[in-house]
């Protein structure tokens, strides 16, 4: 072969791409938060947006920030891991965990359920309530995990603004909701707060689907919308750790518009609620 | 070959954003084009959260082009409009495959045009031809700036026929680069974007 000129290819590659690239890899040798095998469109989109609304010139000026300085990474990780939920997010979902996964969980005297990538904790009242609703919530453990300490601070506190209850609780009607919402919380200066006796029964902790491992066997491991910011051999590792964690003929529950058709754990799992992406661990 | 060579590169994919009135506006364009057509169509329709999409059904049954609701890490086919599902929006990845996200919607819309349009932009650069029709919003106008900026190629309603103005509008002050269209124009345009397309399996 000839010698040719410098690969263009290479040279190519644009600026921002090399500087998240670096920081993302800066974030994982400094702080041990791995974002490498996320979905690169969405954290491209919410880097660019840190960068802007932290009124930095580039992104490895952020960067630098950041490594320099540990009070700058909970202001970066809020942009990278935010999502936003709702209480009863997906009605139908709770629906058919109602109907098809209680009368399963009820045949046990203790339940472990885990609430994994629980961010700001929306999902884990859903859980709670719908728990006490059906007579289980006093025999069952919460874990909810999340790797974002200041969301956890924020499901931990269950308040939410008030102007948001209205869509809480037709979510929790079209669930088969056996209650009021308004008995679970109180309003008050524009903020709905979640009665504290929710929380008897939850264990928060800072738990990551990337770099941490099994911590108890679960009856219920409920992860929604979590995957689909995930790369595909990363979501086969969180997905393996959910299969390693869950109990014989344990449950799965996704997002509506996630799924286990192309995981390399497909075979480790029957369809219980096609419709609701709920899973049952198969008895092998 | 050597012909080809001294042109730009052909485009790669085509994006669409359209809200108040879309499915008129896409009834007129989608079922135009032909089962071999060379380029995969991206569509953010704003559409309500709670509601399952009927939008990959109702235009599967007209068009020769296959349709469907794009789904999460599935690789992008040619001749393939792929809809955002309700209440997620659709990004494209550097490898050509789909994601899908939750996050926080953008001009209070989830699906967002703009999301599509700038991951889009990043992925397929000067391959990439964006559409901004009928809508009652802003959303889009800045995507439609980032497809500019990476080279590819802006396209607007002309807001005169459009069903609601403000977004075509709101297209052409952010990119007064665009192209001004009307529905016909456009669909002209896309049935020559693929039949002078190196990828089209014609009379090979």
């Amino acid at each position: 072969m000839s010698e040719e000129p410098v690969s263009t290819g290479l040279l190519s590659e644009r600026v921002e791409d090399i500087e998240i690239h670096l920081l993302l890899e800066g974030l994982y040798r400094r702080y041990h938060y791995d974002f490498r095998n996320y979905a690169q469109a969405s954290i491209k989109r919410r880097l660019r947006q840190a960068r802007e609304q932290l009124g930095y010139r580039s992104i490895s000026a952020l960067q630098h920030d950041v490594l320099h300085d540990p009070d700058m990474l909970p202001r970066l990780l809020s942009y990278l891991t935010v999502q936003v939920s709702e209480v009863f997010r997906d009605p139908s979902y709770f629906k058919a965990i109602r109907e098809k996964v209680i009368p399963h969980l009820r045949t046990y005297p203790s339940l472990r359920i885990w609430i994994a990538g629980c961010s700001t904790g929306e999902e884990l009242y859903s859980f709670v309530i719908l728990f006490r609703e059906e007579g289980l919530e006093q025999r069952t453990l919460f874990y909810a995990t999340d790797i974002n300490q200041d969301a956890l601070a924020k499901a931990e506190a269950g308040i939410y603004d008030l102007d948001r209850f209205q869509l809480f609780t037709e979510n929790h009607r079209k669930s088969g909701g056996k209650s009021s919402l308004s008995d679970y919380y109180t309003a008050a200066y524009g903020k709905g707060a979640f009665d504290k006796s929710l929380r008897n029964r939850v264990v928060f902790s800072d738990h990551s689907l990337v770099t941490d491992a099994v911590f108890a066997e679960m009856h219920l491991i409920s992860c929604r919308n979590v995957l689909i910011y995930f790369d595909r051999p990363l979501q086969d590792r969180a997905v393996g750790l959910f299969k390693d964690s869950l109990a014989r003929k344990g449950f799965l529950g996704l997002g509506s518009k996630e799924s286990l058709r192309f995981s390399q754990h497909t075979a480790s799992f029957s369809e219980l609620a096609p419709g609701d992406k709920i899973y049952q661990r198969l008895d092998r | 070959m050597s012909d080809r060579s001294h042109q730009a590169l052909p485009p790669e994919a085509i994006v669409i954003g359209a809200s108040a009135g879309a499915l008129q506006a896409l009834s007129e364009l989608l079922p135009l084009l032909p089962a071999d057509y060379p380029l995969p169509i991206l569509i953010v329709v704003h559409i309500r959260p709670d509601r399952d999409s009927v939008l990959a059904h109702l235009f599967q049954s007209k068009c020769a082009i296959s349709v469907r609701e794009a789904e999460d890490k599935e690789p992008i086919q040619p001749g393939t409009a792929y809809f955002a599902p309700p209440d997620y929006h659709l990004l494209v990845e550097q490898d050509h495959t789909l994601s899908l996200s939750s996050e926080e919607p953008v001009f209070f819309s989830r699906p967002s045009i703009d999301v599509l349009f700038e991951s889009a932009a990043d992925a397929y650069g000067e391959g990439l031809t964006g559409l901004v029709l009928t809508g009652a919003n802003q959303d889009g106008a800045l995507g439609l700036k980032t497809i500019v900026d990476a080279g590819g190629t802006a396209i607007v309603q002309n807001p005169q026929g459009a069903y609601a103005t403000a977004m075509p509008e709101a297209a052409i002050a952010q990119c007064p680069q665009a192209k001004i269209m009307t529905i016909e124009d456009i669909s002209a345009y896309l049935l020559d974007l693929g039949r002078n397309h190196p990828g089209r399996n014609s009379r090979a």
